[in-house]
């Protein structure tokens, strides 16, 4: 099982994630530098969080024409299990691998804190190791967040059942004082509709060793860990 | 000698006074040209020769056993352990912020950043030091310069965790920008900004040069006045990516051993970075070429070159022969570089554009010639005494609370603080809100504290006393999440100095910071002095020195936080109680006073206080700690309630005379700090307490969701947090 994280110039999260692969989860890891064009054998790509490329003209806009990136979209084109936390999530939505786009928070302010996601899907390679319904706290870290789509796409996300986290209260309920960022339906993480790519704004690399103040964000990284040579077989 | 060669009118735009034009004339046997009398007016200004500070400054204690490299260099550095150096300092960006709020902060930001970055560390921390006047009046600035700290540290990836903002009237004009950055970085690979080697070669890298900024170290040396905002084009802009990659940059040099060193470009720009490389090795000098320096506009001058402060840029020297090697490094991140010059060994800082000499300065006269100036410090009148007795008593110690904790100095900072990334890095063990917070050392057990702390009111009250209860409490914070204090980075705010009353506020406040550092052992590694804080020849800040403090815990595990933490723990005071009502914010709150003495520091109880809660946290009897500052007693002990989600039931506190209950509750007594302790531990600690001859007073137990002093006071959590989470924006 090999992760491997790709570098944008702007990206921050990648030694982060590097760190709960490596030393947390002990398992093999890569960065796939931005130039490059092979993703050296990995079998799942994380789409770090950042402003890649500063984020200039819109969040994800630059970094989607990165030569790498022609090859995550034919690894997810062939099954390859994909992951977009934060500025990840923002560059698959303008890459056109997920639906949607995510736009200033409502608040127009950057927002870092914990929030609580319920975990609405756990028949997936990123979170299998959860509960059905399970309520984990994750921290976000953005200020453009706020999950949107035209309501066409929005139903068929719901219907096919494409929605994987969303902002809740404590106690697992979807209620608007949870939603921090004006999200529409709270929506907090979603996956296409083969199940193999994963767009998320929190950050579970944040949450993965209990003296950063939790370790939800772990159970993700186990579930990849334990799902991804599966899938690839399949 | 004349000075008609040179009209006035000149000399004030590089802000030069005709005594110093004379000095330069007297050295160079010649009169300067334009380009020479540009870099000498910004290398002499205050802002980068201290001329008015350096007699000063040369009080503070820099030296101890764990000091890596003291003043002098880009940022201080400590000896932390495991191999590793806690790299740090702590610089203002008042001037432009007062100007242009967001572009001001952004850029304060990002200069510190660059300085931590030049001793070859890796930033992992941001704190902020924020005045401003009050609100709502002061909220385009509030406004601007929190974006602008977001805005830069958000975006480059590193935590912003930890910081002050404070409100006060003298502050309307003059708002405070005072910037942090803590980096890391293995002892071994430590980098220092000299240029040794003759024909070593200068390798100018990251952004283009601009006409942003020019001038900005001399408009940062004068004071603001109505035509202040016509300096908006000495305000740089910031571009917080263009920095990631020259971070990224910086680090994967030290895969090479190519490098020599490396130095900020900040103010006074290219001047500055050459002639302090050049001027740090002795007999060194350094011949550039500015036809070779990259830039962003067409048909600039020499002269605009080498006084531009465009921001994200590093000059690097190179070992001669090697630069291609080096120069791929920055490509690699898509970075700009040019040798622009070589170090030579006759020092001169010598420039060309092309073929032509433009300018020739001994380095020496660049960086250590301007005429120290001898101001004469004059004690004002005292500010109002208090007449304590006549103070009415307190009638609803509830109601009093509730202010406090509403009131703009005291609310909770979480609107400030959930604006900043503060977990990025994934070492955040101690997050904002509490006393200091700490960060882990990833791959060991250490936990770094990180904190800054100024009460101005005190400074202002009293600068000598001021200064010392800045260091103690900054100290407090580091000790209550169990670390111990190791070092210090500086800020001196103040007014125009050559106002007798300010020059005699700037000997005191260093007095003071250097007896208070001296005694708790803690050196001066770093700093920065901004002087001129005043507009239009009245409203002149407080004194306002922030002192930044890092400390270190051996093992991150016992920790500790400021809020409670279990049911049924014992919640005590550790330390005694005064009648210290002067400058407090009870004072102000209720009363509509800032007047009076600042409680009184007794270092030698203070040190014996520390202590006892060291060894309490090492032996594991403490499960919170938090200092009592602003507000006393009662706001602290509300704090580690809202903090920790506990409740308290204390009996009815009954002073003894001569202390009044107003100070018992809201007194601003140093050297005291709330606790909780599980019950089994309460032996030891009692035993703990008598050896250090610290006084411990038992408040009451932790535990429900109500504070409580029976008969005098009962709120519920929900009602303090209602009255605490005012969001200041």
């Amino acid at each position: 099982m090999k992760f491997g994280v790709v570098v944008f110039p702007g990206t921050w999260s990648d030694r982060d994630c590097g760190w709960v692969i490596d030393q947390v989860l002990g398992a093999e890891l890569t960065y796939l530098w931005h130039k490059e064009d092979d993703l050296k054998g990995c079998d799942c790509v994380i789409l770090p969080g950042g402003f890649a490329y500063g984020d200039y003209l819109r969040t994800g806009a630059i970094a989607r024409f990165a030569p790498v990136m022609e090859r995550v979209g034919e690894f997810a084109d062939g099954g390859g299990l994909v992951w977009g936390i934060c500025n990840g999530f923002q560059v698959l939505c303008e890459a056109g691998l997920l639906p949607g786009a995510l736009i200033r928070n409502a608040s127009l302010e950057f927002r870092c804190e914990w929030t609580n996601l319920v975990v609405e899907r756990k028949d997936l390679p990123f979170t299998s190791k959860c509960e059905e319904r399970e309520v984990i706290r994750v921290p976000i870290a953005h200020g453009e967040g706020s999950y949107f789509a035209d309501p066409a796409t929005l139903s068929r996300l719901e219907q096919r059942g494409q929605v994987v986290f969303r902002y809740c209260d404590p106690d697992g309920r979807v209620v608007p004082g949870a939603n921090p960022n004006g999200s529409l339906h709270n929506i907090a993480g979603i996956v296409n509709a083969r199940g193999n790519v994963l767009g998320m704004m929190p950050h579970p690399e944040r949450c993965s060793e209990a003296e950063l103040g939790g370790t939800d964000g772990l159970k993700l990284f186990r579930s990849v860990a334990e799902n991804a040579l599966k899938v690839l077989v399949s | 000698m004349s000075i008609k060669s040179v009209d006035e009118r000149r000399l004030r735009e590089v802000a030069l006074t005709p005594d110093e034009y004379r000095a330069i004339v007297e050295q160079l046997k010649r009169a300067p040209n334009e380009v020479e009398l540009g870099m000498l007016g910004v290398l002499w200004s205050e802002h980068c020769s201290y001329k008015s500070s350096k007699a000063l400054l040369r009080r503070l204690p820099s030296t101890g056993p764990a000091v890596v490299q003291g003043p002098g260099e880009n940022a201080g550095a400590v000896n932390i352990g495991e191999g590793w150096a806690a790299v740090f300092k702590i610089e203002s960006h008042n001037h432009p912020s007062a100007i242009e709020p967001y572009q001001g902060a952004a850029t304060g930001v990002g200069g510190i950043i660059r300085d931590v970055i030049a001793m070859g560390a890796r930033p992992i921390a941001l704190l902020d030091s924020l005045r401003f006047g009050p609100l709502p009046d002061s909220s385009r600035h509030l406004e601007g310069v929190i974006a602008g700290i977001g805005s830069y540290g958000n975006c480059i990836g590193i935590p912003t965790v930890g910081g002050e903002v404070y409100f006060e009237d003298c502050y309307a004009n003059n708002p405070l920008v005072n910037a942090m950055c803590v980096g890391l970085v293995r002892t071994d690979q430590l980098m220092r900004a000299r240029a040794e080697g003759t024909g070593n070669s200068l390798l100018l890298v990251g952004a283009d040069t601009g006409r942003d900024g020019i001038h900005g170290a001399s408009f940062a040396s004068v004071e603001l006045d109505d035509n202040s905002s016509e300096r908006r084009p000495a305000v740089q802009v910031g571009n917080p990516f263009l920095e990631k990659c020259l971070l990224e940059a910086c680090m994967d040099l030290a895969h090479t051993d190519a490098v020599v060193a490396i130095q900020d470009l900040g103010a006074a720009g290219l001047t500055s970075a050459v002639a302090e490389c050049a001027g740090r090795v002795e007999g060194a000098g350094a011949r550039i070429d500015v036809a070779r320096v990259p830039r962003r506009e067409r048909r600039m001058t020499p002269y605009d070159v080498m006084l531009s402060e465009s921001q994200e840029r590093m000059l690097v020297v190179v070992q001669r022969g090697r630069e291609r090697e080096v120069e791929s490094i920055f490509h690699a991140w898509d970075l700009t570089s040019a040798v622009i010059g070589e170090v030579t060994d006759d020092g001169q800082l010598t420039v060309f554009d092309g073929r032509d000499q433009v300018a020739r300065l001994p380095v020496s006269l660049l960086t250590d010639g301007a005429p120290m100036r001898r101001l004469v410090g004059f004690a004002p009148e005292p500010p109002f005494g208090l007449e304590i007795d006549a103070l009415p008593p307190l009638a609803d110690a509830g109601e009093t609370l509730l202010r406090l904790l509403a009131s703009p100095n005291l609310s909770s900072r979480r609107g400030v603080f959930r604006r900043y990334d503060h977990m990025v890095g994934d070492a955040t063990l101690v997050p904002p809100g509490g006393d200091a917070a700490m960060l882990r050392v990833k791959g060991t057990r250490l936990g770094l504290a990180v904190t800054v702390d100024c009460n101005a009111r005190y400074c202002h009250l009293d600068p000598h006393l001021g200064a010392q209860l800045a260091v103690a409490e900054a100290a407090r914070n580091i000790i209550a999440t169990g670390a111990t204090p190791l070092a210090v980075t500086d800020c001196l705010n103040l007014a125009n100095p050559d106002r007798p009353d300010v020059y005699w506020e700037l000997e005191e406040t260093i007095a003071g910071l250097a007896y208070a550092c001296r005694t708790l052992e803690l050196p001066i590694v770093s700093g920065n002095v901004s002087l001129y804080n005043d507009s239009n020849g009245t409203s002149a800040i407080y004194p306002t020195p922030v002192v930044g403090m890092i400390g270190v815990i051996d093992d991150y595990a016992r920790r500790l936080g400021a809020g409670l933490r279990s049911e049924g723990d014992f919640v005590l005071l550790i330390g005694s109680s005064h009648n210290d009502l002067g400058g407090s914010e009870y004072l102000k709150v209720e009363h509509g006073h800032v007047a009076g003495r600042p409680p009184a520091l007794d270092l030698t109880r203070e040190q014996a206080v520390n202590r006892l809660v060291l060894a309490a946290a090492q032996s594991g009897y403490l499960h919170s700690a938090h200092d009592c500052a602003e507000g006393g007693m009662l706001v602290a002990l509300a704090e580690s309630c809202l903090l920790g989600g506990l409740g308290v039931r204390c009996p009815a506190i009954r002073p003894e005379p001569p202390l009044r209950l107003d100070a018992a509750f809201f007194g601003e007594t140093p050297s005291r700090y709330i606790i909780s302790v599980p019950s089994r531990a309460m032996p030891e600690l009692q035993s703990l307490a008598r050896r250090h001859h610290v006084e411990l007073s038992l408040l009451g137990l932790a535990g429900g969701d109500v504070l409580e002093f029976e008969g005098q006071l009962k709120l519920s959590l929900a009602e303090l947090r209602e009255a605490w989470e005012v969001m200041l924006t």
